[in-house]
């Protein structure tokens, strides 16, 4: 592999017609990190995807994988890069192993290597059991877990990975993250799309955030959330009387201005000094003979990242995602 | 799940093989594929025997419903007709390329394929060789269908054996147009409804089931010319079932199918492979 970034992009546009699926898509991944591509639906994550993988040409900009050009070199990447698509693109009448000597072989390998790392990769998988029935009576995590096995055939330097875990349930997902961090551990880059602000969070050494085709924000989940602000506060009184004075107690503790949610009882507003700022809070309101049912303090999610740079809220699978996703923005 | 956590650093081990020229290449890749649909096939035969029975109930139902009522020249209409319905049974089984071909878009394996190192005629080549494994297959079983309801050939072995090659020939030359097709539509459903709404007319308005003579003026240019007819002619005369056709007229219908499968490849192999190179799954 030559120097430079393994995943890097400048400028990338594709239309399909009057959609712009990419407009000046900008992008780089640093070797042996992960990125995050986090986007809504349709905000052109798999077009991008696809674009270093070679499956398509960009209408214009520039991009490099493994240091080779996409559009010109393309035969030199595809001996770099492993891809798992969107759907599970396995054989469903061929047996575990077998689907995956069949990759191997396809990518060159003598038939006794394929073979090899064919056994190996059930056994890291956790799919020996089944590795000589077919496909077909996979459950969707096994074949998720075939499918990321296939990509990783020729041990790639770089990885594309299309929303991973998409379909999966909790448990399966878990099991695949563990599986990504493992191979980020030993060196590979990847660069994966998700919907998902919990992976995103989970996985990612850096995460940019798509929508309408181009990146509005690039940063570590860390930096993204300090540039929605830093920790809140946040505090329900018991009687709506108290709700104003409680306003006053919390501006003038933190001297900023604060939100007040009147229907849920509650006031909030940015803190500077974290938890030492909620004990003198607490003394206040009791000097102020005012009974608070819930005070917290807490970081900026993904969630509030993402709704404060799209103006739109990150998709949400409830079932997926027990225990995310609650209402808590007091606007 | 335990993941193992090998000390492989990426990219080290398991080298390629190098040093084949691309061709080589292309011809390991497109078997690799191949015998993977045939194992398919072998594994799910409800394809198969759809293909086999389609056929079969065409025999039965002009050889015995329609085939009272149709007069062919100088002959027995089961000899005029089963070579007609060999050359349906090739055609019709090329379908299953573009069904196949339009499952792997769909599925996403179409996109992963592409995104190997491997050749990128492979996957369709792979598709046309494993139908002319089955049609040869299905041919063997129309023989022997043939055989049971009257059909008796004439000629040499080597004539025998020269009509199975064109049946072959034109097999895989329709396979061709049906990768084309299957690569085109992007769902299983419009490649099966496109793989063969085409081939009804080709079929019918062809020398298959009826002489073309029977056939209005303005039909029989079409008629005469459809590859379906001059294939069909081509394994009359080498099977000597239509005392019609004189040698001159099988030889001129054998010139004329090669023609066509070599035409129907020059302009579809290329066609199907450029187009698989920009097909990606939507």
């Amino acid at each position: 592999m030559k120097n430079g970034y393994p995943i890097q992009a400048e400028g990338l546009v594709k239309t399909y017609g009057k959609v712009r699926a990419l407009d000046g898509l900008d992008l780089q991944v640093e070797q042996g990190t992960l990125l995050a591509l986090l986007g809504p639906n349709g905000a052109g994550k798999t077009t991008a995807v696809r674009i270093f993988t070679t499956l398509l040409k960009p209408d214009s900009g520039r991009a490099t994988v493994a240091g080779y050009d996409v559009t010109r070199e393309p035969d030199r990447i595809k001996s770099h890069i492993g891809l798992a698509g969107q759907s599970v693109a396995i054989d469903e009448y061929l047996t575990g192993l077998e689907n995956l000597e069949m990759i191997g072989q396809l990518y060159h390998l003598s038939a006794r290597d394929a073979k090899r790392r064919a056994f190996e990769l059930v056994a890291q998988f956790d799919l020996i059991d089944a590795a000589g029935r077919v496909a077909k009576t996979y459950s969707g995590g096994m074949r998720r877990r075939l499918d990321l096995a296939a990509s990783l055939v020729a041990i790639p330097p770089v990885l594309f990975l299309d929303e991973p875990t998409t379909g999966l349930d909790p448990r399966s997902r878990r099991q695949t993250w563990e599986v990504i961090s493992a191979l980020v551990v030993q060196g590979t880059t990847i660069l994966l799309t998700t919907q998902y602000l919990e992976e995103a969070d989970e996985l990612a050494n850096r995460i940019a955030v798509v929508d309408a085709g181009r990146v509005i924000a690039e940063g570590t989940s860390d930096e993204l959330k300090n540039r929605v602000g830093g920790n809140r506060i946040e505090v329900a009184v018991a009687k709506d009387a108290d709700l104003s004075r409680a306003a006053e107690v919390v501006r003038r503790h933190l001297s900023t201005d604060v939100s007040i949610d009147p229907h849920q009882r509650r006031v909030s507003g940015p803190s500077r000094d974290g938890t030492s700022q909620l004990a003198g809070l607490v003394r206040d309101f009791d000097a102020a003979g005012i009974a608070i049912t819930d005070l917290q303090l807490h970081r900026p999610s993904l969630d509030d990242v993402f709704l404060t740079l799209t103006g739109h809220q990150a998709e949400q699978e409830k079932a997926a995602e027990p225990g995310r996703g609650r209402a808590r923005r007091a606007s | 799940m335990a993941v193992a956590r090998t000390s492989v650093t990426p990219g080290t081990r398991y080298r390629p093989v190098t040093g084949r020229p691309a061709i080589v290449w292309a011809l390991l890749d497109a078997m690799l594929l191949a015998r993977r649909s045939v194992l398919r096939t072998w594994r799910e035969p409800q394809l198969i025997v759809f293909v086999a029975i389609q056929p079969v109930m065409f025999v039965v139902l002009f050889r015995y419903v329609f085939g009272g009522a149709i007069q062919v020249p100088g002959g027995q209409y089961v000899n005029y007709l089963m070579p007609g319905i060999f050359v349906q049974t090739v055609a019709f089984g090329g379908v299953i390329t573009a069904i196949g071909l339009a499952e792997d878009m769909q599925r996403g394996l179409i996109d992963r394929f592409r995104s190997l190192p491997m050749s990128s005629s492979a996957v369709v080549t792979g598709r046309t060789v494993a139908d002319l494994v089955r049609n040869l297959f299905t041919v063997v079983i129309m023989l022997a269908v043939g055989f049971l309801v009257g059909f008796r050939p004439g000629g040499t072995i080597f004539e025998f054996v020269l009509a199975i090659l064109v049946l072959m020939g034109i097999s895989f030359a329709f396979s061709w147009i049906s990768a084309f097709i299957g690569l085109l539509v992007h769902t299983v459903e419009a490649a099966q409804s496109g793989g063969f709404i085409w081939l009804f007319p080709l079929t019918f308005a062809s020398s298959a089931f009826v002489p073309v003579a029977t056939m209005p003026s303005w039909l029989r240019g079409f008629a005469e010319h459809n590859p379906i007819t001059v294939l069909a002619d081509s394994l009359r005369g080498l099977f000597h079932v239509n005392p019609a056709l004189t040698t001159a007229d099988t030889r001129w219908a054998l010139i004329q199918s090669v023609g066509w499968i070599v035409a129907i490849l020059a302009v579809f192999v290329p066609l199907s492979v450029m187009q698989y190179r920009r097909s990606t799954a939507r």
